[in-house]
């Protein structure tokens, strides 16, 4: 099993973050270096540049909904965010997260118990979410097995280069 | 003992297994991929990085270019020649070079999408397909260099939220407004993970153009589906596409729904969504009078011929409002053929329109008709979001092409009720 644990400072967001500022139309074919430092630019300009590796978006409602663009968590994740947890995800921006190998948890409540620049910790296999600063503990709903074993194996490429690169794939069938 | 969703009855048969509950991960086989030009390249990089011999199953897979057209870098035309290079080396079933039209027009328009199928793309919007009662849903590029790579992908079962719609539609009001109004009283969150059924007797009146128009704003509200019945208008819309009787497909009667809402449709007023959501929704009333900069009718929500013509009939004999841009995108060649053969075109030239190419063009901030810091525009497309047509600084209200058309001859937006040629 990975790391499952992360700890780091919180960014804060509020309802409704779109894949449209998380990954701006006008990059979407740019590279990852050049993309990345866009991300979220229009709700917090000092985020791309300010933000290290381990820390955590906390967001409301609906977060990464829009489009299909896959380099809205790419983005984030070449960031080095450790993960994300929303009172609510897109379900196109979680099979996305899954699929690039970035955790991102669904947890109720989560908006109002952190403000920009907490001390989170996140334990990914149990769920519990914790403010270091509060001493507020929350439980989030942990991702089924199957979500899991593709975030552990680092994403759905790496999945797919062990059933074609001759590594074998005891799990595919 | 059969009481299975529309969504549990395909991903059961494309998984291969006898029943499927919602909750339940199935791997199952794809029956038609979509990738588009943003993505198309790099997903066919990945498919021969990743050691697989090709794809697994060329004919199922449908290539168009509709985001970047014409290609409007030098950047975009170097990709879009990567695309042509991998579709012709991929042996890809089926390629749509630019200007053909948006893919969620083509898919249903050259009758690729038929009741029953298990369907993916590389595009959020591909709920559309739904309204031919196609479990048809939008993944990233690393699931479809899997889907593409192996023909499966895996997929949760969702739950389903039923919308049982009754009632009739008042003359100016059209099945946009429907779907906008359903937004504003649901919320951007109602069917998250979920498969929505559109059903009741208000949808046995529907053209599959409304029905098209409906399923692909089904994500705005978080769906992984979008589904309609098919009945007699599917078959007739596949008959004028030479596809032979697929039958009746539709939930079993004592399926089980996480919720079933009624809604009454008779009531509704023409609607508009107002920036920066597509949740928040009012009647045209409470926002009539707001000046606008450009308005947009295109995409693929409303771009099709029945769009185009319910503008045409407000936009007869007017003008444009000094200052408008009125920018007309017909969502595929064969749209602007047959706008073009019934005049249609001519009366929205006429009355000030500048027609685009077949494509998405401003619809997601691409290029051709993107809005300045602080300008207010009004369009049929699916998306209000800050910095969706340009400046992160503009706004973007979403209505009906006759809502749409309408403003664009006041200059602000303005009830089509209140024009001539609103007829409904
Ligand atoms: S028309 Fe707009 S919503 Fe539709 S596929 Fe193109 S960019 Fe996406």
């Amino acid at each position: 099993m990975a790391e499952t644990i992360v700890r780091g400072r919180v960014w804060h967001f509020g309802h409704d973050i779109s894949t449209d500022l998380l990954s701006p139309g006008g990059f979407a074919i740019g590279s990852v270096d050049e993309r990345k430092m866009h991300t979220l630019e229009s709700v917090n300009p000092g985020f791309a540049g300010d933000v290290r590796p381990g820390d955590v978006v906390v967001t409301g409602r609906n977060f990464g909904c829009g489009s299909s663009r896959e380099t809205a968590p790419e983005n984030l994740k070449a960031l080095g965010v450790g993960c994300i947890v929303a009172e609510s995800l897109s379900r196109l921006f979680l099979r996305n997260a899954v699929a690039i190998g970035l955790p991102a948890l669904v947890c109720p409540g989560v908006h109002e118990a952190f403000a920009d620049g907490d001390d989170i910790e996140v334990d990914l296999a149990s769920g519990r979410v914790v403010n270091h600063r509060t001493g507020a503990m929350l439980e989030a709903s942990a991702l089924p097995e199957e979500m899991r074993e593709i975030l552990d194996a680092g994403g759905i490429l790496a999945v797919l280069r062990r059933q074609f690169g001759g590594e074998g794939d005891p799990s595919s069938g | 003992m059969a009481r299975l969703t529309l969504a549990e009855k395909i991903l059961g048969r494309a998984a291969g297994v006898a029943e499927v509950a919602a909750g339940e991960f199935v791997v199952a086989d794809i029956d038609l991929a979509m990738i588009h030009d943003i993505f198309a390249a790099r997903v066919f990089d990945l498919v021969l990085d990743s050691g697989a011999p090709g794809l697994a199953d060329p004919e199922a897979v449908v290539v168009v270019i509709d985001h970047l057209v014409p290609a409007p870098t030098p950047e975009a035309a170097d990709l879009h020649r990567r695309i042509r290079e991998h579709v012709a080396a991929l042996d890809v079933g089926t390629f749509y070079d630019a200007g053909e039209g948006i893919c969620h027009q083509l898919l249903p328009e050259r009758g690729h999408v038929r009741p029953g199928m298990l369907v993916v793309g590389t595009d959020s919007h591909m709920t559309t397909h739904g309204a031919l009662a196609a479990a048809a849903t939008g993944i990233g590029t690393s699931d479809m260099v899997y889907a593409l790579a192996t023909g499966r992908l895996w997929f949760q079962v969702p739950e389903t939220i039923r919308f049982e719609l009754s009632g009739t539609l008042s003359p100016g009001v059209v099945w946009k407004d429907v779907i906008l109004a359903l937004a504003g009283r649901f919320g951007s969150d109602v069917a998250q993970y979920r498969a929505i059924e559109f059903a009741g007797p208000a949808v046995k009146e529907t053209d599959m153009a409304s029905r098209l128009t409906v399923s692909n704003m089904a994500v705005e509200i978080g769906a992984k589906f979008g589904l309609f019945d098919a009945d007699e208008v599917t078959e007739a819309y596949l008959r004028e596409r030479g596809i032979e009787a697929t039958g009746p497909l539709a939930a079993d009667p004592d399926a089980s729904y996480e919720a079933v809402h009624d809604v009454f449709l008779s009531d509704l007023d023409p609607q508009v969504a107002l920036p920066n959501e597509v949740d928040r929704v009012a009647p045209v009333g409470d926002v009539a009078g707001q000046p606008i900069e450009q308005a947009f009718i295109g995409s693929c929500t409303n771009g099709r011929l029945e769009d185009l013509e319910a503008a045409a009939a407000i936009l007869e004999g007017k003008r444009v409002a000094p200052g408008v841009r009125l920018l007309v995108a017909p969502a595929s060649r064969r749209v602007l053929q047959e706008a073009s053969a019934r005049g249609i075109l001519d009366t929205l030239i006429a009355a000030g329109a500048s027609v685009l190419p077949s494509g998405c063009g401003p619809c997601f901030g691409g290029h051709g008709g993107l809005l300045g810091a602080g300008e207010r525009a009004i369009g049929t497309h699916n998306r209000n979001f800050v910095g969706r047509m340009g400046s992160a600084q503009a706004e973007i209200y979403l209505a009906s092409p006759a809502t749409v058309a309408a403003s664009a001859i006041a200059g602000r937006i303005a009830d089509p009720r209140s024009m001539e040629g609103a007829g409904g």
